[in-house]
């Protein structure tokens, strides 16, 4: 009886786990947000901008060289990254997930948030 | 009032002098110096800050008293702070006032329209205490005014507690505090407010790292005041302040924030002037792993 819970438990576990690796955060991203446009994409003054502010704000958890530390804080030079419109990332960057330890960054001014998504764009 | 404007420009000068040049990073952090802001520290950083408040109240001397707080994100939704207290009264004595314990929490992990935050303080204080960090039930100039040799005496044991409201509106922050705070020996509970704006002067960064561009000045408009207590829930007989505020995120981490108060009713001091200078050391807790790890 144990043992058919314990094998019926680990199904339902890999099972949960398969589900959660197969959906990435991305996928909470809401529609209007996903789609939005970056008014500074591609501008080399807004990665300059994005450079400053990324140092100022999240070189300290993500690295200067923005590769993380291979465990909580993670690289943002990603395949996740990368696949993700800047919508998805801006609107991450608001957000933030506070239930994994990253802050929300809605109190940054607006263009400041499009800047350094366009500096993180230009790592991938 | 100028020698207590030099000793509290003097000691902002100390501590910027005294303070390590090394990590450093901008908190997200309003210059609010009563209401709160729902941002909380980031995860692993140490945000040291005096907050210094200079008043005459009427009939009596000038006092410049000064809270030096210790903020520390514990996590992302859970920031925790202690305030140690003192003051300065002219003609009269130095003192340490006490202490605060603060907590503050996200509930919610997702942004809203409204953001709430609550706030728990327990606050062991002397009645001398002048930083005047929140405004509650009938506070008023006469409270202030009391010599500190009188006031020590009184002995303020209290719980306080605040919901605090947060709208990001284009690049305006909008915040709302009330406030409810309790001696644990004896007293109703008192009430208060504090209700805030800022907005950074740019809002887009220029790209070039700069020392007084528009983008490191943040301005904005404070108000607080009492709204009595459980046995009189009214206007009457409280202070009420308004208070325009400027802050500098200095680089290099530092920075800086005052706000001249204007009183508003009878019962308030005519005028306060509020001085911040605040360091944030970011991940102070590696500090502690990397030793471990060296040894």
């Amino acid at each position: 009886m144990n043992r058919t819970v314990l094998i019926l438990f680990c199904f339902a576990f890999s099972a949960l786990l398969a589900f959660a690796a197969a959906h990435s955060h991305w996928d909470h991203v809401p529609a209007k947000d996903h789609d939005r446009a970056n008014p500074m994409a591609g501008r080399s003054e807004a990665i300059a901008a994005g450079a400053l502010i990324y140092s100022d704000h999240c070189a300290q958890c993500h690295r200067a060289d923005a590769r993380g530390d291979g465990h909580k804080r993670p690289s943002l030079r990603s395949d996740s990254l990368r696949k993700a419109t800047d919508g998805d990332i801006e609107w991450f960057l608001r957000q933030g997930d506070l239930a994994h330890g990253m802050p929300s960054w809605a109190s940054l001014p607006a263009d400041q948030r499009w800047q350094l998504v366009t500096y993180l764009k230009s790592l991938q | 009032m100028i020698p207590y404007l030099r000793r509290a420009a003097g000691g902002a000068v100390f501590l910027a002098c005294c303070l390590p040049v090394s990590h450093c990073a901008y908190a997200q952090e309003k210059p609010y110096f009563v209401t709160y802001s729902y941002d909380l520290e980031e995860p692993g950083n140490l945000d040291i800050e005096t907050k210094t408040a200079l008043a005459r109240p009427d009939g009596s001397t000038h006092f410049g008293a000064s809270a030096l707080e210790f903020e520390y994100g514990v996590l992302a939704w859970w920031t925790s702070e202690l305030y140690l207290d003192g003051q300065a009264t002219a003609q009269d004595s130095t003192i340490f006032t006490g202490f605060r314990l603060e907590n503050r929490f996200r509930p919610l992990m997702h942004e809203h329209a409204v953001n709430p935050a609550l706030y728990f303080e327990y606050e062991n204080l002397n009645g001398a205490d002048k930083n005047l960090l929140e405004v509650v039930g009938h506070d008023g100039q006469s409270d202030v005014a009391t010599p500190n040799g009188e006031a020590r005496q009184e002995h303020e044991h209290e719980a306080e507690l605040k919901l605090i409201l947060t709208s990001n509106l284009k690049d305006w922050n909008i915040s709302e505090n009330f406030i409810a705070e309790k001696n644990l020996g004896h007293s109703p509970w008192e009430f208060g407010y504090a209700v805030g704006t800022t907005r950074p002067l740019r809002s887009a960064s220029t790209g070039r790292a700069c020392t007084f561009c528009a983008q490191r000045l943040i301005a904005g408009v404070e108000a607080y005041g009492g709204l009595g207590d459980t046995a009189a829930l009214t206007l009457r007989d409280t202070s009420h302040y308004i208070a325009p505020l400027i802050g500098w995120e200095a680089p290099k981490g530092l920075r800086i924030s005052f706000s001249p108060g204007f009183g508003l009713t009878s019962a308030s001091l005519n005028r306060i002037y509020r001085i911040g200078v605040a360091y944030e050391f970011d991940q102070v807790g590696n500090w502690f792993r990397q030793a471990g790890g060296r040894q």
